[in-house]
């Protein structure tokens, strides 16, 4: 789309957390690809998907309009790539609803990553994002969303929450919540925190004989949970925290 | 069925057990009071193998086991239950969910089969009727928004689903009321009161003691036990406190 593609640096807000290195040689043609998504008003749209297991850069760049009150979900599993960047601009319409659910995983040097601009261009749409970060070894999770609320979109109500988990000392998480507000009667909420795994819980499950081993997974699995509670079918639930697990299942 | 010989435990650079000895037999219940800082909650960590909490000598022995030798999940497949005076809480994960994953744990740990879900469900709710609480607290996140009262009662709900030959309970009385302390004493009576277990309870207070009545009652202070008697100890304590008793 744009005329004259360049790569980012760091210095780019958006890319500030990058692995700029992996992104050198890249074609600049697939670099800058966007999917485009157009929900018609009244309707619903969702799609899971998790990010293929390889060595490579993925970007997936999702670009969507949400018409008048339609509905749009996106659920992801981001624990692929050595740099995986799941950006995506929402723009929603009078009454639309935008839903993102998503996880970073990895170890390793791995960076994973979701920039999210939701903008809310007309009154009374509403949005949520719940994103959940686990890293281990000197594996990286970001999360930069982006909240625009215009002059007119009275009665938005938007909400953000962030969670990294960290399993060793060279793990690092992320969070840049950042809030435009234009509208004065507006609702919106962010949260961000980064920790470590609740030993005294580990203990307390210990002492009623669950092992180590299990108790970490059982309390990986109850943080992770967060990000696909608002996704109300069954299969598909259970297929993104399979996903999920199954990339911790060969680290823990 | 508990032998502990001369333990003492260190917790970070301080030594708070000093040479600590007890037995306790099958068909036994004992008390242990003493004043804050006189290494009641310590014990009941060093028995439960609470990281942080190092045993620097003696030794424990559980129906013939070397005790310290076993990792905290392995204590609590042998038997071993600990009552937490501050159960902790648990986001994320129902206390269903949780008690299944731990009983078939330590069956599975015994060569025991695991118990299926409705037959878990079957057992989990006649020990809630128990004690009195409600199955929807059970489907509830483990110990999250729970008042200091209903956390007590949950960790007895998790005793009589776990079954354990012993319990060790500290201060499993903190925080109930009258009502409260009724039922969770008749509940250790109703799922630790036989021949083939044994219960170590840990109090500041007599009053638990009431429903619960010990065989023997201890003063432990300054790391070792000082002084021990039958359930008319704990009352001499309550009346005359801690000074007068340990220095008669």
């Amino acid at each position: 789309m744009s005329e004259s593609v360049i790569l980012p640096t760091s210095k780019d807000e958006a890319w500030r957390y990058s692995d700029i290195d992996a992104l050198e040689g890249m074609d600049l043609g697939t670099f800058d690809a966007w999917r485009d998504i157009t929900v018609p008003p009244g309707e619903t749209y969702r799609e899971c998907f998790v990010v293929p297991d390889d060595d490579k850069v993925e970007l997936t760049r999702l670009r969507i309009r949400i018409g008048k009150g339609a509905r749009c979900e996106i659920f992801a599993v981001n624990g692929g790539g050595l740099f995986s960047r799941i950006e995506i601009v929402a723009m929603l319409e009078e009454a639309a609803h935008f839903e993102l659910g998503g996880v970073t995983l990895g170890g390793r040097e791995t960076t994973r990553e979701f920039v999210v601009r939701v903008a809310h261009e007309e009154p009374r749409a509403t949005s949520n994002q719940t994103v959940r970060s686990v890293h281990w070894g000197r594996g990286t999770g970001n999360f930069l969303g982006r909240i625009d609320v215009v002059r007119d979109a009275q009665k938005t109500d938007a909400a953000q929450s962030f969670k990294g988990l960290l399993l060793d000392k060279g793990a690092s998480a992320n969070a840049v919540p950042q809030l435009e507000i234009y509208a004065d009667d507006v609702k919106c909420e962010h949260g961000a925190t980064v920790g470590q795994m609740d030993e005294m819980a580990r203990y307390y499950m210990a002492a009623r004989g669950i092992p180590p081993e299990d108790a970490r997974k059982l309390l990986v699995r109850a943080f992770l949970a967060d990000a696909f509670v608002a996704l109300d079918d069954e299969a598909e639930r259970e297929r993104m925290m399979d996903a999920a697990i199954a990339k911790l299942d060969k680290h823990l | 069925m508990l032998e502990i010989e001369n333990l003492h435990t260190k917790v970070g650079e301080t030594e708070i057990l000093k040479g600590l000895d007890l037995e306790v037999n099958a068909g036994e219940i004992h008390a242990i009071m003493g004043p804050n800082g006189a290494g009641k909650s310590t014990l009941s960590y060093a028995l439960g193998g609470r990281p942080g909490y190092e045993v620097t000598a003696g030794s424990v022995t559980f129906e013939g086991q070397d005790l310290l030798d076993m990792e905290p999940h392995e204590r609590a497949a042998a038997g071993l239950f600990l009552g937490f005076q501050y159960p902790v809480e648990i986001p994320g994960i129902s206390n269903v969910q949780f008690l299944r994953e731990a009983l078939n744990s330590q069956r599975k740990a015994r060569g025991e089969e695991p118990l299926s879900g409705g037959e878990f469900l079957k057992h989990a709710k006649e020990q809630a009727a128990l004690l009195k609480l409600d199955m929807d607290m059970l489907k509830r996140q483990v110990n999250v928004g729970f008042s200091g009262g209903e956390k007590k009662r949950a960790e007895m709900v998790q005793m009589g689903i776990l079954d354990p030959k012993f319990a060790v309970l500290d201060e499993t009385d903190s925080g109930l009321d009258i009502d409260a302390l009724r039922i969770v004493g008749e509940g250790i009576n109703a799922i630790m009161r036989k021949p083939d277990k044994g219960v170590l309870i840990i109090t500041h207070y007599q009053r638990l003691l009431d429903y619960v009545r010990p065989d023997y009652v201890h003063i432990l202070s300054r790391g070792q036990i000082v002084k021990t008697g039958g359930p008319d100890l704990a009352k001499q304590l309550e009346e005359q406190g801690y000074d007068e008793v340990m220095a008669a």
